[in-house]
């Protein structure tokens, strides 16, 4: 039984670690929460295992038998020990995630030294994106542009209902709330173009507000910022 | 027809239906002249009035009040009139009766009918998203299948499948000859198909049915058209019978049961009703708050979630999910102590670590009060309060898991009969470690960002709902069946309903799981291409799901009307409500019982756990008959 559950545990975890469950991994806030989910997978297995193996063990050897009808268990009411064990075991296992977990929030939410301020604004059924500018008019569009390797803090607002701005390949999210300012921090990793999702039901239109976040190189991202700076002056 | 419409029946309960609504039009009416509001009849005004008031005219005219009217005005009344228990036919089931048997039934049977048609709606749901883009529906029947489904299978269903089975056995399992408050418990019941009826009648409102999800977040719900009204008041008249039922049960519990019947003898079916009646006392109360506040907004203009008022947004979910976390208590906890009697009984030993086992109920009840802002992790309330809520959410699984083990050492070493109510048993076991575990991941906060509102949440709760609580109903209302009907179900029916259930329940949601980290959002009617396989494959393994709930049905059609006559006690269990014939007589015991041990005192040579020699006549309840308890 032990063999059989040390060998259904290390197949789960190596299936559970190879199989690709996330989107692209496009932020270092990402990297961080795959590693935790990697984390999970390795404490959560065996413990799936090893209540599977002991009901199928106990379906396989004490099921009732022909002839058996009448026969009962034996009176077992306890055992302490047996029982402060897996209070404690559990106890332990949890201590230790719920630390690793906290660590892990405590990077993604760590603020950088250099930063850069998007204001997202959800209404039904639509994102716009404010990029500020110092002394000047901000920058406003519906297609969002983030430069890679930048830290970018997005302070979330809505002017209707609950919305969620949610960019699946950065991994955060976080509901736009009428009446507060929401915020959230990554640094995109990898060029290229990912989906924005609203996470929140918002209304009949919900399933419909998907955008797309590009990212784009430092120099491209700047030549983008100065051309919209022109379109705005204009 | 005149003496038809003054007994108490449907016809006068028609009678004062149409006369609750003519009273709320003018009632609306009258307070709009004295306003001199234009238009002076408004019908959405109306509508809510009466969806308010016509309810409580309805259950007056039924006769629920019958009684508390006779004796408030002073009349004569029939205390010890017992022509209103037990039932002879099926019509009897459709009056009101104040017998805690006919109650149970008539509870099981409502909320498995709110099952099939909430069942239904999700074989809908799949149909739609078996393909992306549009298939059957609009946004808005779509956004309004899943929040009617949502809404029936946790209000409708699994609360009240839970209270009618316990309704039904726990007086028989503690001895007692009824619910402390009959007529209390007969109201109870039938505040539930007025709260079916609003919610499904919320199809046919103006603008669709209510379509903001079972949680109705402010400020969409308070923006929404009529429909959401239905919600707001079903889910009122749906708590009040769930919070008069607990209070029943509490006292029940406390005041009835028979002597020598100590709180460490009672059966943990028992002690789970003692807990979850604690939990929704306390509870429920805020879920009604949550509503009326939305209600008062909507309807008055209160501004309480109006953000441009100085309303608070984030106040409808804090109060909100203070009930609705412990709400997933109250849907599970009862189907613990249901797992706890069959597993004992078919593996023929005593729950291995009893005390543990009531103990950790209780420590569930109180730790389910300080975790609920684990569903706000990304909601935008104070960040600092997210490492608390962590904490306590990840400890709540210390006592999950005692019971898991505890219940895994009480198979060790029995002698397991694999028959249906055994199999769901360890269904549950295997399926709810699953939910547990994900609920796990879900406690940590990095993750929950990640998928909060994704199909794994949904994945989650099925595992936990469906897996968990929905398989302790099936065999619970199994091993309970021959009690309850006096006829024994069909086995071999019974099993295959098992494997298609097992088998369709995973093909269904576990794939969810993997869509949902892959980024599928949840309550959409349309997804992007990438998620097309997956869902087609989920949608193709629901409809076997959805098929296996009609072997169930036939299983149990036919065999209350045709099953063989069930013995009164097939499981040789100790409990007291298998030592009375099946079905129980009208006042359950003959004899007062004496308890002398405990529950499941299996392989003990020539233990029991009541005794009958005692030849005092059992008392129905209301006749003031109090008796020792000792502990």
């Amino acid at each position: 039984m032990v063999v059989v559950g040390v060998i259904a545990s290390a197949i789960g975890i190596a299936l559970g670690l190879w199989i690709d469950w996330f989107p692209a991994q496009a932020s270092t806030q990402a990297k961080e929460i795959d590693t935790l989910w990697d984390v999970l997978i390795i404490a959560s297995v065996p413990v799936f295992v090893l209540v599977m193996v002991v009901v199928g063990t106990a379906i396989i050897k004490f099921r009732q038998r022909p002839g058996e009808e009448l026969k009962d268990g034996p009176p077992t009411h306890g055992n302490t020990r047996l029982e402060v064990i897996w209070t404690a075991l559990p106890a332990i296992i949890i201590v230790g995630l719920v630390i690793y977990a906290w660590q892990v929030l405590e990077t993604i939410d760590k603020k950088p030294s250099s930063e850069m301020v998007v204001v997202v604004t959800g209404q039904q059924f639509t994102w716009t994106f404010e990029y500020p500018q110092p002394g000047g008019k901000p920058v406003r569009t519906n297609q969002l542009y983030v430069p890679q390797g930048q830290s970018i803090e997005f302070k979330i607002k809505s002017v209707d209902v609950i919305h969620d701005f949610w960019v699946p390949a950065f991994r955060i999210k976080m509901d736009a709330v009428p009446g507060i300012t929401g915020s959230y921090r990554i640094t995109p990793t990898r060029t290229g173009d990912y989906a924005i999702v609203c996470a929140e039901l918002c209304g009949l239109g919900h399933s419909t507000m998907r955008q797309t976040a590009h990212v784009l190189s430092r120099e491209r991202f700047d030549a983008w910022m100065v051309a919209q700076q022109k379109g705005a002056a204009s | 027809m005149a003496a038809k419409l003054r007994a108490p029946g449907w016809y006068r309960a028609g009678a004062f239906t149409l006369l609750g609504i003519a009273f709320c039009f003018g009632l609306t009416t009258l307070i709009r002249a004295l306003y001199s509001y234009d238009p002076l009849i408004d019908g959405y005004a109306i509508t809510v009035v009466a969806m308010l008031g016509a309810p409580f005219f309805f259950l007056v005219g039924l006769g629920t009040f019958d009684y508390w009217f006779y004796w408030a005005a002073g009349r004569p009344t029939r205390a010890e009139d017992h022509s209103s228990h037990g039932a002879k036919s099926w019509r009897d089931y459709f009056k009101v009766n104040t017998d805690h048997k006919v109650i149970g039934i008539q509870y099981v049977c409502t909320s498995f009918f709110f099952m099939l048609v909430g069942g239904a709606m999700a074989m809908l749901i799949r149909a739609e998203l078996a393909a992306p883009g549009a298939q059957f529906v609009n946004a808005q029947t779509y956004n309004g299948l899943f929040s009617v489904h949502a809404s029936l299978l946790i209000f409708l269903f699994i609360i009240p499948v839970f209270a009618g089975l316990a309704n039904y056995v726990l007086p028989l399992m503690i001895g007692a000859p009824d619910m402390a408050f009959p007529r209390l418990n007969a109201l109870s019941f039938w505040m539930l198909p007025v709260a079916g009826t609003l919610m499904l009648l919320s199809f046919f409102a103006p603008g669709g049915s209510f379509a903001t999800g079972w949680t109705a977040y402010a400020p969409l719900s308070t923006d929404a058209p009529l429909g959401q009204m239905m919600f707001t008041i079903g889910v009122q008249f749906a708590g009040a019978s769930s919070i008069a039922t607990a209070l029943n049960f509490l006292v029940t519990i406390i005041t009835m049961r028979a002597p020598g019947m100590s709180f460490w003898r009672m059966p943990l079916l028992v002690w789970a009703n003692f807990s979850t009646s604690l939990l929704v006392v306390i509870a429920t109360p805020f879920v009604a708050a949550s509503q009326f506040f939305v209600l008062l907004d909507w309807a008055l203009g209160f501004n309480f979630f109006n953000a441009a008022r100085g309303g608070d947004v984030l106040m409808y979910q804090h109060v909100f999910w203070f009930y609705s976390h412990p709400a997933v208590y109250i849907m599970m906890l009862p189907g613990f102590g249901i797992v706890s009697e069959i597993l004992s009984v078919k593996a023929r030993k005593p729950i291995f670590g009893y005390r543990m086992m009531a103990f950790s109920l209780l420590a569930i009840v109180v730790l389910g009060f300080s975790v609920w802002a684990h569903h706000m992790f990304v909601s935008g309330m104070q960040a600092w309060i997210r490492v608390p809520m962590m904490i306590t959410t990840a400890i709540i699984a210390i006592p999950t898991g005692i019971k898991i083990f505890s219940w895994l050492a009480t198979l060790w070493r029995g002698v397991l009969k694999l028959d249906t109510p055994m199999l769901f048993a360890l269904g549950f076991l295997t399926m709810f470690t699953l939910g547990g575990i994900s609920g796990v991941m879900l406690a940590m906060i990095p993750v929950t960002i990640y998928v909060s509102d994704t199909y794994f949440i949904v994945a989650h709760i099925h595992y936990v709902l469906f897996g968990g609580s929905l398989f302790t109903i099936f065999a619970g209302v199994y091993y309970w069946f021959p009690k309850m009907t006096g006829r024994m179900y069909d086995e071999r029916l019974g099993k295959i309903h098992f494997w298609l259930t097992f088998v369709g329940f995973n093909l269904t949601f576990g794939p969810m799981h993997v869509v949902g980290l892959q980024g599928m959002p949840r309550r959409v009617a349309d997804y992007a291409e990438q998620f097309a396989g997956w869902n087609l494959f989920i949608s193709m393994a629901s409809f076997v799901l959805g098929a296996s709930t009609l072997v169930f049905v036939w299983n149990m059609v036919a065999s209350w009307r045709a099953g063989p006559k069930a013995s009164s006690n097939p499981w040789r269990a100790l409990t007291l409500e298998w030592q009375v014939s099946s079905p129980p007589p009208i006042f359950n015991f003959d004899a007062v019982p004496t308890v002398v041990g405990g529950p499941y005192e299996y392989g003990v040579p020539g233990a029991v756990h009541g005794i009958f020699n005692s030849p005092v006549e059992a008392k129905p309840a209301g006749s003031l008959v109090t008796r020792p308890t000792k502990e």
